[in-house]
């Protein structure tokens, strides 16, 4: 009974290990559910340019991918804020001295209901539906009347409270002001716009990139009466909208070897024009064929 | 002497109401198992309907493409096969192990109670609680990191119960004229375990042993932090490295990839439930038949 | 030595040897059966290691139980109030029981009593297919399908509530409360039956008079160990309560659950933090709940097993 159990365990590892390729050195690459897809894409995109370098994608959320760093567990960490001078320190107790590289912008839109009809949202209407202190629970309050959603309840799609969407929103829109509790914290940014999808009284956040048919995106004023800005890759790049963010990767230390390759390749054309592709902001003017 | 009691009291008025009763009870009770049970059958039927156009060979044997938009699931699918290997070759040897004891060995004293205490707990510890005693003990404390070695440990001692209880129950069921026989041929206690014991609860044990796989490839939080990455454009190549995961491959395509085709977590779904399914199929199948087979 | 004396100490060799192979295997199976107290405690070893330091700095016991603000990444203060964690996971818990309690009775006492020949393996077989769909797939469907759904059926704002999730964990734990509680119907003796028949009754007066009453205790053994089945579920309650921070009104208000949440947070926080250790903390009172449910489970049970014992003839 043993042999054939262990026969059958060996054919089994076997014919996964003989599955393989030959990819030699890994590149540990972990944070942003912002910036994943566009870091699969390229992970992806990578394995054609060098067979030799595997670049391993997880996702998670900034956080993950800061406190990897911290802990000198990643050779990128991708997130979409800013590491605190706080988390830079902590890296550097650890022995890691996180570089900061500019790979893109993304806007952060707002979502609503296809049915909704609010077509423009100030930041402090937004602030006034999401923060401790806001007081905007109904759609009424925006003179809004949402078909379907006949109990008038503002229903807040948020995000857990350590991913780096969450963080960004809180700094751009709250001004670090806490975040109303109540809200629907999900666990990744399609989720949000998913959940928008399918409940006409909600409202949400998440990159521009995750924008699906079934979802609007209402145009964002800095205050009443400023122009209304509509998210899009001009106007994060020109920075008109007023909540666009820094796409950021970190290496520890100056970036050598395969990692300084694969750092170059992303911010190459080839790089750019696949961030481009997924609908978020490249940093370098490039060159792409549509 | 129900036969003459029947026709004595068929007639009363009484004897009719407690019929009727009888009746409604059991079309009551006969009802809320099916409803019960329904609820397999919907969610099958849904996920055939809609998962089912996806799966195709190349759906099975091919990488994720387009970030993750299109494509297979070939590295969740090796992925999950290492897990559950790596887990098997932890979990079973203590657990049969454990088990042998259990039927064997011990005493009715406070320790055997003490171990049946610890085994029905760490049935029933909640799933996320294992996983944070993956972080705790083996990514953290061994250093193992998160690789395949940290999750299938952890998923180890989250199944090892239902090893043992399995394994136990089938070494019970060995008569116990059988070891008293041999024993007064001069064996010792563990030649007789080995000899005649194992033998006859082999079966049960292998049916205990499906069981963990199935319970094994379907775990999502314990294997989350401890293991399972969202996307590897490798497989696996050994026990320390990342490795993505069926279970944990639904719960990305449905939270966080962007514009994947709506059927694709429909077809994800379809395979996952379709491999559980199969190994419960079989541990039942398995167990029928030795039932059907067993002289004593 | 003479000839003899040698076949002698050869012979007492090969018992030695067999004796050795027979102590050998005694410690390594005892080794083995140990093993599980030693992962329980190890379990509870590492949590603590991690949530004590917590418990010991900034764990503020009235802010955790008596406060809603979980606020553990707040720019501000952060504030670690686990009572609408805690709240959640009663009220999932509790809908789920008052789900599946009563079906998985009738499901027990259809199976075990009413049920024969192949209608009868037929249904355990779904009973235990029904355990066997893996958490995260309950989860995509609550998350996918019941939440559209329940918004058009009951014209709610948000269909990711107590209801979808309680629902959802109603069914996962029927089928262990299922078959424990056939397994103690089971176990009532047939003489207790036969002498109910004898009397006259019928199937059903048989089963309410002295069935269910003779097999109480293990009714209530199943019930426990499925409560401790649905309040340590994570997956499910992630995607389709709503994770949403709340003391819910009615099952139609969104809730978060305190597997939840660590299932949330544990992969973005930096190890060593006060936050983290705060999820650890939280593992710690899980784990104390679901040891407490298992063990009052396991004592019922026991009690049973004896009375068993002692009624045998």
């Amino acid at each position: 009974m043993r042999r054939s159990m262990s026969t059958l365990l060996s054919i089994l590892v076997i014919a996964c290990g003989r599955a393989e390729n030959s990819a030699r050195a890994v590149i540990q690459n972990k944070g942003s559910d912002t910036l994943i897809t566009v870091a699969q894409a390229w992970a992806e995109a990578y394995s054609a340019v060098d067979a030799e370098v595997a670049v391993a994608v997880s996702g998670g959320g900034s956080g993950t991918g800061i406190s990897a760093m911290i802990n000198g567990t990643v050779d990128i960490a991708n997130s979409s804020r800013k590491m605190t001078s706080r988390e830079i320190e902590a890296a550097r107790a650890n022995g890691n001295d996180p570089v900061e590289h500019l790979v893109g912008h993304d806007a952060l839109a707002v979502y609503v209901h296809l049915d909704n009809p609010v077509g423009r949202l100030t930041l402090d209407q937004l602030a006034g539906i999401y923060g401790e202190n806001g007081t905007i629970e109904r759609w009424s309050q925006l003179d809004v009347q949402v078909p379907g959603c006949a109990s008038d309840e503002i229903v807040r799609v948020s995000r857990q409270n350590n991913s780096g969407t969450f963080a960004y929103f809180r700094e751009a829109v709250l001004d670090n002001e806490d975040f109303k509790l109540g809200s629907h914290d999900m666990h990744g940014s399609k989720d949000v716009v998913h959940l928008v999808a399918q409940t006409p009284c909600s409202i949400g956040y998440s990159g521009m990139a995750y924008a699906t048919p079934e979802v609007t995106m209402p145009c964002v004023m800095g205050t009443a009466g400023d122009p209304c800005i509509a998210p899009s890759i001009e106007t994060a790049l020109d920075g008109s909208y007023p909540i666009s963010r820094p796409l950021l990767m970190y290496t520890s230390g100056s970036p050598a070897g395969e990692v300084k390759a694969y750092l170059d390749w992303v911010l190459g054309d080839a790089g750019q024009c696949i961030m481009l592709e997924l609908g978020y902001t490249p940093a370098m003017p490039a060159e792409c064929v549509q | 002497m129900t036969g003459t009691a029947a026709p004595l009291f068929a007639g009363t008025s009484l004897n009719a109401r407690d019929r009727k009763v009888e009746w409604l009870v059991r079309a009551l009770l006969g009802l809320m198992t099916a409803l019960l049970i329904l609820p397999v059958v919907i969610i099958m039927a849904l996920l055939v309907v809609e998962g089912g156009p996806v799966i195709s060979w190349e759906f099975l044997t091919s990488p994720p493409v387009d970030g993750m938009t299109a494509g297979g699931i070939l590295p969740a699918l090796v992925g999950t096969v290492w897990l559950v290997v790596v887990a098997l070759i932890a979990s079973v040897p203590v657990g049969v192990a454990a088990a042998v004891y259990l039927s064997e060995y011990a005493p009715d004293n406070w320790l055997t109670r003490a171990i049946n205490l610890a085994i029905i707990n760490l049935a029933g510890v909640p799933s996320i609680v294992h996983a944070l005693f993956g972080v705790g003990a083996f990514v953290l404390f061994f250093r193992f990191g998160t690789s395949i070695l940290a999750a299938s440990l952890t998923l180890a001692v989250m199944t090892l119960p239902v090893v043992i209880v399995s394994t136990r129950e089938s070494l019970q069921a060995v008569p116990r004229a059988f070891r008293e026989a041999c024993w007064n041929m001069g064996a010792t206690r563990w030649q007789t375990i080995r000899r005649i014991v194992l033998p006859n609860a082999l079966s049960g044990i292998l049916t205990g042993i499906i069981l963990e796989v199935s319970r094994t490839s379907g775990e999502t939080a314990p294997i989350m932090f401890t293991g399972a990455a969202f996307f590897l454009p490798f497989l696996p190549q050994g026990v320390l490295d990342q490795t993505m995961a069926m279970s944990l491959h639904l719960f990305v395509i449905t939270t966080q990839v962007p514009d994947a085709p709506e059927a694709l977590p429909f077809g994800v779904a379809l395979v996952l439930i379709s491999m559980v399914l199969a190994m419960n199929a079989l541990s039942i199948a398995f167990r029928m038949y030795v039932r059907g087979r067993k002289k004593w | 030595m003479n000839p003899q004396a040698l076949a002698r100490s050869r012979d007492f060799d090969h018992r030695g040897r067999a004796w050795y192979v027979d102590r050998a295997v005694t410690v390594f199976v005892f080794i083995g059966g140990t093993s599980a107290i030693l992962f329980i405690g190890g379990i509870f070893a590492f949590i603590a290691r991690e949530g004590l330091g917590f418990v010991f700095s900034e764990f503020d016991a009235g802010e955790f139980f008596g406060s809603i603000a979980w606020r553990p990444t707040s720019a501000l203060d952060a504030t670690y109030g686990a009572l609408a964690l805690i709240v959640g996971t009663a009220s999932i818990t509790g809908l789920a029981m008052v789900v599946s309690i009563p079906f998985s009775l009738a499901a027990a006492v259809f199976i075990g009593e009413f049920a024969r020949g192949r209608v009868r393996e037929t249904l355990k077989v779904l009973v235990e297919l029904l355990a066997a769909i893996p958490s995260v797939v309950w989860g995509f469907i609550g998350f996918s399908i019941m939440n559209s759904l329940i918004i058009d059926l009951f014209d709610v704002p948000i269909g990711l509530n107590v209801l979808n999730a309680g629902i959802i964990l109603g069914l996962m734990a029927a089928p262990i409360m299922t078959t424990i509680a056939e397994d103690a119907l089971k176990a009532v003796p047939d003489g207790y039956r036969e002498a109910a028949e004898a009397l006259g009754a019928t199937r059903w007066q048989v089963i309410r008079k002295v069935v269910i009453p003779a097999a109480k205790n293990g009714l209530v053994a199943a019930v426990l160990l499925g409560v401790g089945r649905g309040f340590g579920e994570t997956m499910v309650v992630l995607m389709a309560s709503g994770h949403s921070i709340n003391l819910p009104d009615s099952v139609f208000d969104s809730v978060r659950a305190l597997t939840a949440t660590i299932a949330a947070e544990l992969g973005e926080t930096a190890v060593g933090s006060d936050h983290f250790r705060a999820l650890f903390t939280l593992g710690i009172l899980l784990f104390m709940v679901t040891f407490a449910i298992n063990l009052a489970a396991d004592t019922i049970m026991r009690g049973i097993r004896r009375k068993g014992e002692r009624g045998r003839p």
